[in-house]
């Protein structure tokens, strides 16, 4: 069974990258080993505008969400603890359990009115969705990594005569900082490979990388979108690989 | 001398003073009284010990002398200023943790140096302090070692040199030896007195093991349920024990019933139950004559021959060889259980055997009366 399920799991993905080194079009038949496919999709200014949209949305998103995360695992974990605290627990993770779909069509719905009411369009919305889809990815490695860390050290900071802001810089953050990477990275991946949201809430012409790939698919499966998806999944091995070891407990 | 609670005859230059401090944690049905109307006063230079059984309070005492804490009421005063109003990073005072806290994302060296660095001194005379506090603690040759590779007793000296470094006026130091094993304990305690020695610097020091009180402290202030129960050099703490809770804490104790006759400023005599009667030691507070409790320590009582001489008369229930000396077990005539501990001469051969009636002295007035 469980032999049967990675096949299930990764058995596609191989395949997928397999025949992204295709020489021909066939998705059935090897002929030889290409990289014609990436060629051609990095020569392809959709392609290339799609990427570098969704670059950009990931990269402010991922700086902003972890950004927001850190300062929420702090005042989560650092702060005097209140009887609120699983109330915010809960709402910070509340993205996590709703079903995209509802939080899209919500944001949707959300963003019309602000944009009727102010009559302000532009990328900005999705990138606001983008960030806010990203919080509690970011937050879930901060906050893990917060609560990991005893306390006494920033207390023997404290009695060492650092100020808060110095007990912080000197201290806090560079121990927490793994865990911020972590987040980061999750964030990033995250952003990157969003398709609901991005979908619903994409103005016109606002094209990311999975909205054009999911276009290209409804003419037919082509090795190009093969070739990207391969590029995409590399990203997301690398990083996540990056974010486990960050985030196994040194010690 | 005699026992006394408050220590208001305190003479030397006062580091610390804690005036009537009481620590109430948590509220309504959840509320701890960690602290009930402390007050203690602390000489400079001195070696002062904070002993008690864990959860009476200790670390409360410290963490609101280092300022992690705000007292329910009372007040603290460093060097007579009150400091209740200044954050720990003001507070010219270090700790060294129970789990030792070093940073661990930095080296020996850094982990000394953060003090000084965070007070903001030049560079060179960090580095100069640094080096001076590794050769104190012994550690000159792991300077640039991670923390993490060191080993408990290495870690408690490294945390040691970081608290000395910006040189305290006051050192806090919370059950620093409790995490070592027995050998590596006792060379520590040697250690801590040198070093507080050599510095000057001013130690209070927790600990719930008796033992290490009375052999490393100055003073000692036995603690039981937020309270202190009794202040005194280890001498006064030992030989006159102000209440049953502290004679019971710390040595072994014989506890006699007896009745209180006369009374003289700080001695009285007393009757005991089997008729004699003993000097007796009386605590400072005034005990009415009546019924009182006596302590009388193992080692200051001997055994008669003479099974009717003595002031108790008793039979021994047990004899316990232990190489320096040898404890009798005796049950008295009241049914008092009492011990007698006596020194091993070489090659004698003792006459008191299991089973066998004894009489008790007392040696001079090493009877104690308790306040209660
Ligand atoms: N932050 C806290 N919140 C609630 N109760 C506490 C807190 N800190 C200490 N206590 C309680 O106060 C009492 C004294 O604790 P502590 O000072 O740590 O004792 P000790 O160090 O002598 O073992 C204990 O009953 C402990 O449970
Ligand atoms: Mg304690």
């Amino acid at each position: 069974m469980a032999v049967f399920s990675i096949v299930l799991l990764y058995g596609p993905l191989i395949v997928m990258a397999f025949f992204s080194f295709n020489e021909s079009r066939s998705v059935t038949l090897f002929t030889g080993f290409s990289w014609t496919w990436y060629q051609q999709a990095a020569g392809n200014e959709r392609v290339q505008e799609a990427a570098l949209l969704s670059l950009q949305i990931a990269l402010v998103a991922t700086i902003v969400a972890t950004t927001v995360a850190t300062m929420a695992g702090l005042a989560t974990t650092r702060t005097k603890s209140f009887k609120a605290l699983p109330v915010v627990y809960a709402i910070i993770n509340q993205p996590l359990m709703v079903p995209e779909i509802v939080t899209a069509v919500g944001t949707l719905v959300f963003f019309g009115i602000i944009k009727q009411v102010t009559g302000v369009y532009g990328l900005g919305y999705l990138m606001l969705a983008h960030i806010v889809f990203c919080i509690p990815f970011a937050y879930m490695p901060i906050r893990a990594r917060l609560e990991d860390m005893d306390l006494t050290y920033e207390h023997a900071a404290a009695d060492l005569y650092a100020t808060p802001w110095l007990a912080f810089k000197r201290v806090t953050f560079p121990l927490m900082l793994p865990g911020i990477l972590a987040g980061a990275m999750l964030s990033f991946v995250i952003s990157l490979d969003d398709v609901i949201i991005s979908l619903l809430v994409a103005g016109p012409g606002e094209t990311t990388l999975p909205i054009w790939m999911i276009g290209q698919l409804r003419r037919g499966l082509t090795p190009e979108v093969n070739a990207i998806s391969t590029v995409l999944l590399g990203v997301t091995v690398l990083v996540v690989s990056l974010v486990f070891l960050l985030t196994i407990r040194k010690r | 001398m005699t026992p006394s609670k408050t220590d208001s005859s305190v003479d030397g230059s006062v580091a610390i003073e804690a005036i009537n401090i009481t620590k109430i944690f948590g509220s309504g049905a959840d509320e701890v009284r960690a602290l009930d109307d402390v007050s203690v006063t602390i000489r400079e230079n001195e070696f002062f010990t904070l002993l008690g059984p864990s959860g009476c309070g200790k670390t409360t005492l410290l963490r609101l002398i280092a300022g992690f804490e705000h007292p329910t009421a009372g007040q603290i005063l460093l060097s007579g200023s009150a400091i209740g109003h200044l954050p720990p990073f003001q507070r010219p005072v270090n700790t060294v943790f129970q789990n030792y806290a070093l940073f661990p994302h930095m080296t020996v060296a850094q982990n000394i140096a953060f003090g000084l660095e965070m007070q903001g001194k030049p560079r060179a005379e960090i580095d100069d302090t640094v080096k001076q506090m590794l050769l104190l603690v012994r550690m000159q040759a792991l300077a640039e070692r991670q923390t993490s590779q060191l080993s408990g007793g290495q870690q408690q000296r490294v945390a040691l040199a970081r608290a000395l470094a910006p040189r305290p006026n006051v050192l806090l130091l919370d059950e620093p030896l409790s995490a070592l094993d027995l050998k590596l304990r006792k060379e520590m305690q040697i250690e801590l007195k040198r070093l507080q020695h050599e510095t000057g610097i001013t130690f209070i020091f927790v600990t719930h093991d008796q033992e290490e009180a009375l052999t490393m402290s100055d003073r000692v202030a036995v603690m039981n349920e937020g309270k202190i129960r009794q202040i005194g050099t280890p001498r006064e703490i030992y030989d006159h024990p102000g209440e049953r809770f502290v004679a019971h804490f710390i040595g072994e104790t014989n506890f006699v019933e007896g009745e209180l006759i006369s009374a003289n400023g700080s001695t009285g005599q007393v009757r005991l139950t089997s008729g004699a009667e003993v000097p007796a030691s009386l605590p400072a507070e005034r005990v009415a004559p009546g019924r009182v409790s006596l302590v009388i320590r193992p080692e200051h009582a001997e055994l008669t021959e003479n099974p009717d001489a003595g002031v108790f008369q008793g039979q021994i229930d047990n004899v316990v060889y232990f190489g320096t000396d040898t404890h009798y077990y005796l049950h008295l005539d009241d049914g008092t259980p009492f011990m007698v501990r006596l020194q091993n001469q070489r090659d004698e051969v003792s006459t008191f055997a299991r089973g066998s009636r004894a009489g008790v002295t007392v040696k001079g007035n090493a009877a104690q009366v308790l306040l209660d």
